[in-house]
């Protein structure tokens, strides 16, 4: 073994001083603060909440309603992954942008979807009332749990579908035919051979499902009610509404540490579960459907899956232009661009699509530098330190927006009000998501293609260059994905100062909402539907390069 | 290994692209402590900074004529919503982020004076505005506008069903009301909270709860925000899908009903009810930020909150009253968005101290 490069170790240092700066810093800094106001440390209160009932309650309800989110979104996502990766079809690189687009939406508009489609004067119940004739609306899922769960799987199936899709559609289809020229039926070969291949990236998809669901606070709040407290929602309670910092601090930490249990449990499992495979281009293992039953498996599945996907979606974009009852409209679209009563803060909507896209391009790039840097660090081969530091990559998304927005406060110095904060805190929630993307691949990479390469007489750089990057490029592509979406549709109001000079998308559908008057709700909605559009044209034209990747093979 | 050599120019190329793509951005403002030391020549414009919640709001023209008047630039910075944007106050008391704050109501003043961030102004506009704004006898938080959290009626809807417009807060809990009334949850929501608030001040503690417990079984619905329950389930606010004519709102909702509407409308759809005791007054304060470097400039900023110009741009902008009783109102508020007469009265201190007492009690009934 040859020693690694020094300028290698600087590459990895990066995004560590990246998490230093803009995550542990910050945060310890509010939690000195929290427990240790005067500098004494105190932890008064503490002992209290430990001993609430409500403490354990809530602790129980994040963990369990997030492992049921991950669960069904596991269930709604593998088959439509599987159709992605499998079949070759019309339409297939905008179909699977539009899984990816919930994931932009901010929660407000998501509820407001949810309500407008489910609610009890829903469009579903509606018509089962008229169709069964019933006296009350048949679905009543607003502030149950079921919504909540719902509203989960809706969000997160698109991260199923691409992370497991795109790490099955370069699964090698001999050793599934090879398993059936032995005789084994098709559910022994999915047990024996597909489910453990998938296993890494499925549980890589899994944990970030269950991450997001852990610290979910717009979702449980809206469209749970008063039932249903997460710990995020609980921490916002405590720092917010009663200023008891201590007990929030608290929170966080106890927020923190389950996150890097789960997470170092889950670091066991991947690292025992990835094995080198021998990874095929998407377009020798995709084919069209050919008998009847896989056309009526592909298309029905695509239906099924894209109907619960896009209905609130295409309600929310249909009310943006139905609103009020003068019919079809583009009235709401035009308001966007009308300073009506002479505001300081307006913003012409291109501006704000502008913006947002100037931010989401830097978190695209930034994301993908210190996310394929930490995914090589966590992909060395039997270091220590990258079993410690995985789960440690992963802890920005389990960690409450509130405490660490309260941090940046105390911590960041002249930088709060900072423009560059912006990308480096989406950053923050979307490296976690690039590194989940690059890993499943990384480690799969047969090392065996590196030393042939080598050995017929190629320089490192040619090495990386035709065997990483063309067998990288595809888990790349997910990962842009991501950072992309993450970064137009985060509102990040918690986290961040907001500057009425650098306004984004988010924050247009948000001031909207704050003001009464139909053409405010209707401005809302219309800058909602320019978001999703903006994100679905973004994601297609990341896909692009997907193309590029496969001709080069 | 060599071979990751190319990955190292690789990332590093992104690296440059990154930082090439980014330029556009400009850098940090200058803080307010840094900027007195630099002593700007004097034809340089200073900033001073505004930090307040997310519905700050101002006219264009006024922040121009604001600068032109002082030779400043005014940069407001959205701290969050009135809750968190007050406690980011008091977390950076050491470096302050603004010279100004503006924001802290009637519920969280006595958390915003114990926190003790705000320097004394006796401002010379202040002999105009009535005694009744100054909850603050030493002038810290200096009162610039103010609402009422009431009840909005959707008129037609009323009409249409031949059923009289609720006038008490008792009404509520009738049978002819069932599953009228949208509310927000007070943990989460102002104008909930201001609705509890009301609630606690004229049922008495604990006959409020009472109160809640026939409200719960008159089949009202709770929403997380004002938003959600304005625009979603408030038959006017929603265009029509929504299904209910009852809400919890403003008394300057109505007029923003016709300045917002897309028919032509010249008269609001929805109309205040305003019970007696029955609705709550809720008061704007801003302060001047402890370590200001700008104290002069921040004094000039808030006389000009308080004076004409500035004061008659409030209801327009932010959908409250101005509390300088020389400005006047728009024609629409004057029209339709009476000042009750007889808010519910409940002091600051005994909301602070209770709060949270209250918001639990009221969410266990609520679940029960």
């Amino acid at each position: 073994m040859r020693r690694t490069h020094p300028l290698l170790y600087l590459l990895y240092l990066l995004p560590l001083l990246f998490l230093a700066a803009f995550y542990f810093y910050p945060l310890l800094a509010i939690f000195r603060i929290s427990f240790a106001p005067e500098g004494r440390w105190t932890l008064t209160g503490i002992a209290e909440t430990v001993q609430r009932p409500l403490f354990w309650q809530v602790l129980w309800f994040t963990t369990w309603q997030a492992a049921a989110s991950a669960g069904l979104t596991l269930v709604a996502g593998l088959p439509l992954a599987y159709i992605f990766a499998r079949y070759e079809f019309p339409g297939k690189p905008l179909l699977r942008a539009l899984t990816t687009l919930p994931f932009v939406m901010p929660t407000v508009v998501v509820a407001t979807a949810f309500t407008a489609l489910v609610g009890p004067s829903g469009l579903l119940n509606i018509w089962l009332q008229a169709l069964f004739d019933l006296p009350r609306p048949p679905l009543r899922l607003l502030g149950t749990v079921w919504i909540i769960l719902l509203a989960h799987v809706f969000y997160n199936v698109g991260v199923v579908v691409r992370l497991v899709g795109s790490f099955w559609a370069h699964l090698n289809p001999h050793l599934e035919e090879a398993a059936a020229v032995l005789g084994a039926d098709p559910a022994r070969r999915w047990w024996t051979v597909t489910f453990p291949l998938l296993v890494p990236s499925t549980v890589a998809a899994g944990l970030l499902v269950f991450l997001f669901c852990f610290t979910s606070f717009g979702v449980v709040l809206i469209l749970g009610g008063l039932r249903y407290a997460t710990l995020e929602v609980e921490i916002y309670r405590q720092a917010v509404s009663l200023f008891n910092l201590p007990v929030a601090a608290f929170l966080s930490l106890v927020q923190i540490l389950l996150t890097f249990a789960i997470m170092a449990l889950y670091t066991r499992i991947q690292r025992r579960a990835s094995l080198p495979l021998e990874f095929r281009p998407a377009q020798g293992v995709a084919r069209a459907p050919r008998q009847r039953g896989e056309w009526l498996l592909v298309s029905g599945g695509l239906v099924a899956g894209l109907a619960f996907l896009l209905a609130p979606l295409l309600a929310l974009a249909w009310r943006s232009f139905t609103l009020g009852d003068q019919g079809f409209t583009l009235q709401y679209y035009r308001e966007l661009a009308v300073n009506r009563y002479g505001s300081a803060f307006f913003v012409p909507p291109m501006t704000a699509v502008g913006n947002s896209l100037l931010v989401a391009a830097g978190v695209v790039v930034l994301g993908l530098f210190l996310g394929t840097a930490s995914a090589y660090l966590l992909a060395r081969p039997r270091s220590r330190l990258a079993a410690l530091l995985d789960p440690v990559f992963l802890l920005p998304l389990g960690t409450s927006a509130v405490t660490l927005g309260f941090g940046y406060i105390v911590a960041m110095g002249p930088w709060r009000a900072s423009l560059w904060l912006v990308p480096m805190a989406h950053t923050l929630i979307a490296a976690p998501f690039v590194v989940r993307a690059l890993l499943p691949a990384l480690r799969g990479l047969d090392p065996r293609l590196r030393e042939a390469a080598a050995v017929l007489g190629a320089s490192p750089a040619r090495v990386w260059w035709t065997v990483d990057v063309p067998l990288l490029r595809s888990a790349a592509i997910v990962a842009a994905v991501f950072a992309f979406t993450i970064s137009l549709g985060e509102f990040g109001a918690t986290l961040l100062l907001s500057r009425p000079d650098f306004p984004t998308m988010p924050v247009v559908i948000y001031r909207a909402l704050g003001q009464p008057g139909l053409l405010n709700y209707g401005k809302a909605l219309a800058m909602s539907t320019l978001l999703m559009a903006v994100a679905a044209a973004g994601i297609v034209v990341i896909e692009r390069f997907r193309l590029d990747a496969v001709s080069e093979l | 290994m060599r071979r990751y050599t190319l990955s190292l120019l690789w990332l590093l190329s992104l690296a440059g692209l990154m930082l090439g793509g980014c330029q556009s951005i400009p850098g940090p403002p200058p803080l307010a402590g840094q900027q007195a030391a630099e002593a700007p020549a004097p034809e340089e414009p200073v900033t001073l900074v505004l930090a307040s919640h997310d519905s700050f709001n101002v006219s264009q023209e006024v922040i121009a004529q604001f600068e032109e008047m002082y030779n400043v630039k005014f940069q407001y910075l959205g701290l969050g919503d009135a809750g968190e944007a007050l406690n980011k106050m008091i977390l950076s008391r050491d470096a302050p982020l603004a010279d100004v704050f503006f924001g802290v109501d009637n519920t969280f003043l006595s958390r915003a004076l114990q926190a003790d961030i705000f320097l004394p102004y006796e401002s010379p506009l202040l002999a105009k505005i009535p005694d009744e704004f100054k909850l603050d006898p030493e002038h810290r938080l200096l009162p610039v506008d103010h609402g009422f959290v009431n009840i909005n009626a959707d008129r037609l809807w009323f009409q249409e069903q031949g059923i009289p417009l609720p006038q008490t807060l008792e009404d509520l809990i009738r049978p002819e009301y069932r599953g009228l009334l949208v509310v927000q949850n007070p943990a989460t929501s102002s104008p909930g909270l201001a609705f509890l608030l009301t609630t606690v001040g004229y049922f008495g503690d604990p006959g409020y709860l009472d109160f809640w417990r026939a409200l719960r079984e008159n089949d009202v619905l709770v929403t997380d925000g004002w938003s959600e329950a304005y625009f979603e389930h408030f038959t006017v606010g929603s265009g029509g899908t929504g299904d209910r004519p009852l809400v919890v709102s403003y008394t300057t909702s109505p007029p923003a009903d016709v300045l917002f509407a897309t028919d032509g409308r010249t008269e609001p759809q929805n109309v205040n009810i305003n019970p007696p005791r029955g609705t709550f007054h809720q008061i704007e304060f801003v302060g001047i930020v402890k370590g200001t470097q700008k104290l002069e400039l921040a004094q000039a900023w808030v006389d000009f909150m308080l004076d004409r110009t500035f004061q008659e741009d409030i209801p327009l902008q932010m959908f409250v009253y101005p509390v300088n009783p020389d400005a006047a109102l728009p024609e629409l508020f004057v029209q339709f968005a009476e000042i009750p007469q007889d808010p519910v009265e409940l002091p600051p201190e005994q909301i602070d101290a209770n709060r949270e007492r209250w918001i639990q009690a009221w969410t266990d009934v609520m679940r029960e």
